[in-house]
């Protein structure tokens, strides 16, 4: 077709076809030997007979998930009850992850069309301030935040010097400090996919809006929100399903109340409490949350292409 | 007839199909050596395609292509005697203009030393030899354009592909460009088939000019010919303005056609092949080969009313509506040399034809 | 007082959020190296300003520790990264070079697959399956894994700079007789040049700032800067932690810097 000069890269990108084999050869020998494989190898192990100081024992077994979702007792041979405590933490990560993915929503929107409708030579260097701290260790940025929130850290005695406040706040080991920890690890992620909505957004969609007497935030919420809706669908799962199994803020800055998902599989393969059919079973569960999740995303945003 | 030798590139049946979908449907054409051919239609007519599967990007579904006798449709791009300047130039950006001439030439073995000899030569031939240290980016976009064309030369090809190469030039330039390529071609004897949908740069520069339309050859003939006698509805209106009128033949006496438009008007014309007495079909009339006149000349003058006398520079069109009849459009010149004598709106007037000025299409 | 013309992308606040915003970005990492010039041992209490932790980490008692521990992430990062940008660079030409064909869908999944699945299953999976083949955990576990997750962040950058470059380059170039090899070290490859260098840089940083799969993968004994960090940091935040952690600081931060500059200047060309 003559459309096809046009275009060119669109219509004939087999140049290399002869050797795709050979090219998409050492992807898969990689990633099918180191992350397909080992997957697999985890479902198995989750319905393996646990070895008390870690390992497993090659026997078929369901107790990892039994013990996951029913309490029979001391001995086990109480009648089965819902087991709520591990139901509980993957709740409470759930509820934290959300909290955490609000609070980038609230802060990341503004920031993302703040810097969307700069001029355009400003723009990439907005960008770069927002992502330079992603780039930090995660490690380092988390506990930099437990140093700079812990009850005789800077924040706290800044307030004090100011006379804002007598006594210290208490913001580490408690929710807070976790969501903000989570906040700071994945905000990047809530910012670059809203920013790229937004910069695409045609502006004279909000002019019209406007010649028809829609006043500002009308037009925000009518208009605007609906329209970069794909970017913000984008930044919640990205900042979400990370935050789901974080280990580094919870453990540094949620304590021991605060335990989350994280957690609660780390435990399962370090020390003597170790379980591995468990840490298997409830990272095979957290694996099945987080590609539902995805899965029902995907269809969203292809519903919305539409 | 030309001899086997004298054909540059001879498509044999060619099919070219995308699944359910047939981009060009059996194809057969003949380039000669040394000429300017021109694959002329609308966008997606097929004819970059069949550009493409000579240069061998595309490959041939059914079909045979062959290049001065040999066979060559299944040959890669890189072992075909043939040379493209692409739409957008294509020019690697990472090398500078003189490397990018003498590529070709490097990657056929050449040395370093002699590549750069002969791009150097070539640049100069297209002007540009005191760019040849830039990058592609740093000229301007008719310099780009000389550049891919001397890119495509430098290997002394057999055939030359153009696949639109002007149609991002402004229209000064293009037209610049349209008389040097022409002269190009005279110059190196180099086999040009050139690309385009504009039928006026296809009228300018060709020797030749294939005409297509939905993956099908339309009409093949020289500039002239294809203009003054296209062979189908297609073609007449493609081609230049036209007035197509739907016509009745009544019947064909000495290798003429004698026949009825609506309102009862007659019409003589020559006679074409396929077309027989009682057949229903369309005429093309060509605007500027029409003259008006205040009283009848000929037994044939169309009697009619002026509806619009619109000016466009050079010319003048009337629009005239004929007595229960179709609607006609007369060019004339504006020289004052010419007999154009205006007409106002509402005047009667009588349209004449110029001898042969009335075609009959097959479809 | 005159009025500012009505704007209708200005939203007010936004500024103010967006200020707000890059202060909890940036406070907490500029508290800390702050105070890793702080010459008391004490972290809570500014004495004075002084090079001592970072003459510390260097000379002190657990700096052979450290060195030994920077010195693994290093080798670790930079085999690791050039490993899976030579893969990524090899797979995203697969997918984006070579037409259509029933693998290629697949074959992103696959690619993208351990951005997918939360890090913390990753590092369980690994850990698993390295005992699983029996395998003794060491450096050796850790450079593997670090691989398998570096491709994906090294193949993005690059599949999006060959989106951005026109097949009809390297259909000029076996136009002028290039073979598939030549016009692919010849025209496609420096093209790339960007995209994998970002690739590159990505894919180190990746390694480098690591722990949580780290953590699980690495042998007894066997430490990299981030496990070494974290177990420092379980016995309370030290004045020689936070040297350490400017220090790692301003590398992420030259590097990424150096990235974004060769991005730019490569836009402008």
């Amino acid at each position: 077709m003559a459309g096809g000069g046009a275009t060119g890269g669109s219509v004939q990108t087999d140049t290399y076809a002869g050797a795709r084999g050979w090219l998409l050869l050492p992807a898969w020998v990689t990633l099918g030997i180191l992350t397909l494989a080992p997957l697999a190898i985890m479902l198995v192990y989750s319905f393996l007979t646990k070895e008390f100081r870690g390992g497993v024992i090659w026997e078929f077994s369901l107790d990892a998930y039994d013990q996951f979702f029913f309490d029979r007792g001391l001995f086990g041979d109480a009648p089965p009850q819902i087991e709520w405590t591990y139901i509980g933490i993957f709740w409470r990560s759930i509820w934290q992850a959300g909290l955490a993915t609000l609070l980038s929503l609230l802060i990341g929107f503004p920031t993302a069309y703040f810097i969307a409708t700069r001029p355009e030579k400003q723009r990439a260097l907005w960008v770069f301030l927002v992502t330079i701290p992603y780039w930090v260790n995660l490690l380092i940025r988390t506990v930099s935040m437990k140093f700079l929130l812990r009850d005789q850290g800077p924040l706290n005695e800044g307030l004090m010097a100011l006379g804002v406040i007598s006594e210290p706040l208490t913001i580490v080991n408690t929710n807070l400090a976790v969501q903000l920890g989570l906040f700071y690890s994945y905000l990047p992620f809530m910012v670059l996919p809203i920013y790229a909505a937004v910069e695409r957004y045609n502006f004279a969609l909000s002019e019209a809006a406007a010649d028809l007497y829609a006043p500002r935030w009308t037009i925000l919420r009518r208009i605007l929100i609906p329209a970069v809706k794909p970017g913000i669908l984008a930044g919640c799962i990205l900042v979400f399903v990370p935050s789901l199994g974080s280990f580094l803020a919870p453990d540094l800055l949620g304590g021991a109340r605060n335990f989350m998902i994280g957690s609660l599989i780390e435990e399962q393969f370090k020390g003597n409490a170790g379980n591995w059919p468990f840490g298997a079973a409830a990272s095979m569960i957290l694996l099945t949350m987080v590609l539902i999740l995805l899965i029902v995303s995907a269809r969203q945003s292809q519903k919305e292409a539409r | 007839m030309p001899s086997d030798t004298d054909i540059a590139v001879d498509v044999r049946n060619a099919v070219k199909r995308y699944g359910d979908f047939t981009a060009l449907k059996q194809i057969s054409l003949s380039i000669r050596d040394n000429e300017f051919f021109t694959l002329l239609g609308p966008s997606g007519c097929g004819k970059t395609t069949l550009l493409r599967m000579i240069a061998g990007f595309e490959d041939v579904t059914e079909g045979a292509i062959f290049l001065f006798g040999d066979e060559i449709e299944k040959l890669p791009p890189h072992k075909r005697p043939v040379n493209t300047v692409f739409q957008n130039y294509a020019l690697f950006p990472h090398m500078t203009v003189l490397d990018n001439v003498g590529f070709g030439l490097e990657m056929m073995g050449r040395s370093k030393t002699e590549a750069r000899k002969r791009a150097g030569e070539v640049l100069e031939m297209v002007q540009l030899g005191q760019f040849s240290h830039r990058k592609p980016a740093q000229l301007s976009g008719g310099q780009q354009q000389r550049v891919a064309l001397a890119r495509a030369l430098a290997p002394r090809p057999k055939v030359l592909l153009l696949d639109e190469p002007l149609s991002a030039l402004d229209l000064k330039l293009r037209k610049a460009m349209q008389v040097e390529l022409k002269h190009l071609q005279r110059e190196t004897g180099i086999t040009f088939i050139f690309v385009t949908h504009d039928q006026e740069e296809a009228l300018t520069m060709s020797d030749r000019i294939a005409v297509m339309s939905a993956g099908a050859l339309q009409q093949l003939g020289e500039a002239r010919e294809i203009y003054e006698r296209p062979r189908n509805v297609f073609v007449a209106d493609f081609i230049g303005d036209t007035n197509l009128l739907d016509v009745a033949v009544d019947r064909i006496e000495q290798g003429r056609a004698q026949c009825h438009l609506g309102g009862g008007h007659q019409l003589t014309c020559d006679a074409v092949e396929g077309i027989g007495a009682g057949a229903n079909v369309h005429m093309s009339l060509r605007p500027e080969r029409l003259y008006l006149s205040a009283e009848p000349i000929e037994v044939e003058s169309l009697k009619g009313r002026v509806r619009e006398t619109i000016f466009i520079g050079t010319d003048t069109a009337t629009i005239v509506d004929l007595a229960d009849g179709p609607q006609f459009t007369i060019r004339s010149s504006n020289s004052t040399r010419g007999n154009a004598r205006v007409f106002e709106p509402g005047a009667e007037v009588f349209v004449n034809m110029e001898q042969g000025a009335a075609r009959l299409l097959v479809d | 007082m005159a009025t500012r013309p009505y704007d209708l992308r200005r939203y007010p606040g936004f500024l103010g959020i967006t200020i707000l915003c890059l202060v909890i970005l940036y406070a907490p990492l500029l508290v800390v190296t702050i105070y890793s010039f702080n010459s008391s041992p004490s972290i809570t209490n500014w004495e004075e300003f002084s090079f001592r932790w970072y003459v510390d980490v260097f000379t002190g008692p657990e700096s052979d520790k450290f060195k030994q521990a920077a010195w693994n992430s290093l080798i670790i990062a930079i085999i690791a990264a050039t490993t899976a940008t030579t893969i990524a660079t090899l797979a995203a030409t697969a997918v984006l070079r070579a037409g259509r064909f029933r693998l290629r869908t697949l074959s992103i999944g696959l690619i993208s697959l351990p951005l997918m699945v939360p890090e913390i299953v990753t590092a369980v999976a690994t850990l698993i399956f390295f005992n699983a083949i029996a395998f003794e955990r060491g450096l050796m576990t850790i450079l593997l894994a670090h691989i398998a997750f570096c491709i994906p962040f090294a193949y993005m950058p690059i599949s999006a700079r060959m989106q951005g470059i026109e097949a009809t380059y390297e259909q000029a170039a076996q136009d002028l007789y290039a073979t598939r090899r030549q016009a692919f070290t010849r025209i496609l490859l420096p093209l790339m040049m960007p995209g994998i260098v970002s690739g590159f840089i990505l894919a180190f940083i990746i390694s480098l700032d690591d722990f949580i799969i780290t953590n699980f993968v690495k042998g007894a004994g066997v430490e990299t800067l981030p496990t070494a960090i974290f177990g420092a940091v379980k016995q309370g935040i030290k004045p020689n932690i936070m040297a350490i952690s400017t220090l790692l600081l301003a590398v992420s931060i030259v590097m990424v810097t150096l990235s974004w500059i060769i991005g730019r200047k490569d836009k402008t060309s």
